[in-house]
């Protein structure tokens, strides 16, 4: 019994009717705690849904209807039994799983009151986000204080957005203004405001720094710096003299060969060991670097991927053209392998905002290191769940918002060959 | 007129164990077109890519324009931006408008004004007629259009030599008479030219000398008449019945 084009009617009916029954079904028992199968045993009412719906889908089956949306559909999830039934578990999936998800996020979740016992229901405690949001936002930096971290923020945002000015004038400074001005403009911004200890700003050591706002002060500079030297690493393995292309491969290796974590425990412990007894460092600053250099192993290996990528003859017409090593590499090699790569290096980038939270081994407290600071004060125990899903969300906004820009370069830069 | 712009001398060429070039000898005068030709993997490509030092010899001496080649060259680019190449590939820039494929040399290399470039480069796409194509990119232009770009591209650097790596080899039948049409016009002008290439029409209608070059070596060298009338030896014979 297949629908053919003469009975189609009767067939989309009947088959539309048993598959809606079986979503009605799934959709009851789930969001309401009705069966209306309970009259049938209980292993028969389980599967119920699923034997109904196949008939369903089995039903409207039919290779060319000539009715668009039916058509779309069966070429798409009902083109045989198997994908019909593959369809049908994952919308049930669904269906079964969006109760229990939207009561611990909003239905049983808290969020007034400002002590633990505020929160009596049985989904998650906002309520501890909420008191909590000042420290995992700035960490330990005083609270009247705050407002200089904000400031600091928006200005370089502000200015993260100069690129945008239309005007033919500054268009050649571009890319000097963000890869050399602009970091110095942010250095002095965050030195000056977020650290002070000048223009009557009160000092705030950087133990003190820490939350949301670490981790961007952290992910920037590393960014930043690590883009260069790993440019010049992935340039370094590939000349042809031979000490600088083996300091570079060893260089490479070397990084590329420890975990993270050593090396940030490395550049705490050890590397003050070989300092000067009067000479100091901060904290902050040897994590940075010491992350820096070890993305910048990952960003010139990428690079070079890319440098590796264009063919022979981009090298031979800069050369005939009378060009020499740096005019070739700025005006013809690096635009083009740099455009090959963004996504790897929007991969690198990735990575690397989210190893930022293993800076809590030297001490420094980024949002994780915060979350797992609050989850063990005793007066608000038991909330860690709701920390990390805070946590993971936080994360999952900066590094989808990061991608989605890298695929905007993507586009932009896009050229055909 | 008599001093050559070009002299090789005893050059030779290996690539690892194996010898590309032996005993490579040749003059080129100013205003001279040369005509390369033979069978792959004869050496042609690898003699005029030598000429520019995009391949280093290891014996034998190439002055090129009055300078020797060497790996004390330090001038290197110097010699190269008097020498222009067209190349097979085309290797036009790809990220590049076509006037900015030609305006980037001599801006960069010459530091020539921008003003001085654009209208210099917008000259020689005018001659050889892609002067319409200027702001479009690489990517949208046909094979022989940006073979012609390539050209003029060269050009551009207001070179005293012009070196050809098979200019036509890659391109559509239909495409080749363009782009031969634009070299014919350049050897007119007085341009110095080496040219590698199998369209023996051509080297007939321009060429001075045609060489023929077979297993890395010079197998005969004559006038163009005289090349295709009474070729000397049988390599030569043999290689001249086959492509004609």
């Amino acid at each position: 019994m297949n629908p053919d084009k003469n009975n189609l009617n009767n067939y989309i009916y009947v088959g539309t009717s048993l598959f809606a029954l079986a979503i009605l079904d799934v959709f009851l028992s789930s969001f309401f705690q009705i069966n209306i199968t309970s009259f049938l045993p209980s292993f028969l009412s389980f599967i119920f849904p699923l034997i109904v719906g196949l008939l369903g889908l089995h039903l409207i089956r039919i290779e060319f209807s000539g009715i668009k949306k039916l058509d779309l559909i069966n070429k798409n999830i009902n083109t045989n039994t198997f994908n019909a039934l593959l369809t049908l578990v994952i919308i049930f999936i669904i269906i079964k799983s969006i109760p229990p998800i939207m009561s611990w996020f909003i239905v049983d979740a808290n969020i007034s009151g400002d002590t633990k016992e505020a929160c009596t229901g049985s989904g998650a405690c906002w309520t501890y986000i909420k008191i909590w949001m000042r420290r995992f936002v700035y960490g330990m930096y005083p609270n009247e204080l705050q407002w200089r971290i904000n400031i600091s923020f928006i200005l370089l945002v502000a200015l993260a957005f100069v690129g945008y000015i239309p005007s033919e004038k500054f268009k050649k400074f571009l890319t000097l203004y963000y890869v050399v001005i602009y970091p110095i403009i942010a250095f002095i911004l965050i030195y000056y405001l977020i650290s002070g200890g000048a223009f009557g700003l009160e000092w705030v050591e950087t133990g003190a720094w820490g939350g949301l706002s670490l981790t961007f002060i952290v992910s920037f500079f590393c960014l930043i710096f690590c883009f260069p030297v790993g440019m010049f690493l992935a340039l370094g393995r590939r000349s042809q003299l031979p000490t600088l292309k083996y300091i570079s491969i060893g260089f490479i290796e070397f990084w590329r060969g420890v975990p993270l974590i050593t090396v940030l425990f490395m550049s705490s412990v050890m590397f003050p060991m070989f300092l000067p007894e009067d000479f100091f460092m901060d904290k902050l600053v040897r994590v940075i670097i010491a992350i820096s250099l070890f993305e910048a192993a990952y960003v010139a290996e990428v690079i070079r991927g890319g440098l590796q990528a264009l063919p022979k003859g981009q090298y031979d017409a800069a050369k005939s053209l009378g060009m020499g090593y740096w005019k070739m590499h700025i005006f013809v090699i690096l635009p083009q392998a740099l455009k090959l790569v963004i996504p790897g290096i929007a991969n690198t980038f990735l990575a690397l905002v989210k190893d930022t939270p293993l800076i809590f081994v030297v001490g420094l407290l980024e949002i994780v290191g915060m979350l797992n600071l609050a989850k063990t004060n005793p007066k608000w125990l038991g909330f860690a769940m709701e920390g990390y899903v805070f946590a993971a969300i936080i994360f999952w906004i900066i590094c989808y918002a990061m991608s989605k820009y890298s695929y905007n370069l993507e586009l932009k830069y896009k050229t055909e060959r | 007129m008599s001093d050559p712009i070009i002299k090789i001398e005893g050059m030779n060429k290996w690539f690892g164990d194996f010898q590309v070039l032996k005993d490579v000898n040749l003059s080129v005068e100013k205003n001279k077109k040369i005509v390369v030709c033979g069978p792959s993997g004869s050496g042609k490509s690898t003699l005029i890519r030598c000429i520019n030092r995009l391949e280093e010899h290891q014996k034998g001496s190439i002055i090129v324009d009055g300078t020797e080649l060497s790996e004390n060259t330090k001038d290197i680019e110097k010699i190269r931006a008097e020498v222009g190449m067209v190349f097979q590939q085309f290797n036009l820039f790809p990220h590049l408008s076509i006037l900015d494929n030609c305006t980037l040399a001599p801006i960069w290399v010459k530091k020539m004004p921008k003003k001085e470039a654009e209208e210099l480069a917008m000259k020689q796409l005018k001659q050889v007629q892609i002067a319409d194509q200027a702001n479009k990119f690489p990517g949208q232009l046909s094979g022989g259009q940006q073979q012609r770009c390539a050209i003029a591209r060269a050009l551009c650097m207001e070179p005293k030599i012009m070196l050809f790596d098979e200019p036509t080899s890659a391109l559509d039948p239909e495409m080749i008479k363009e782009v031969l049409d634009a070299m014919v016009n350049l050897a007119k002008a007085g341009m110095t030219m080496i040219v590698v290439t199998h369209e023996m029409g051509f080297a007939k209608e321009v060429a001075d000398e045609v060489i023929f070059m077979d297993e890395g070596m010079i197998v005969e060298k004559a006038e163009t008449k005289e090349f295709f009338a009474n070729p000397k030896s049988d390599r030569t014979k043999l290689f001249l019945s086959q492509i004609l």
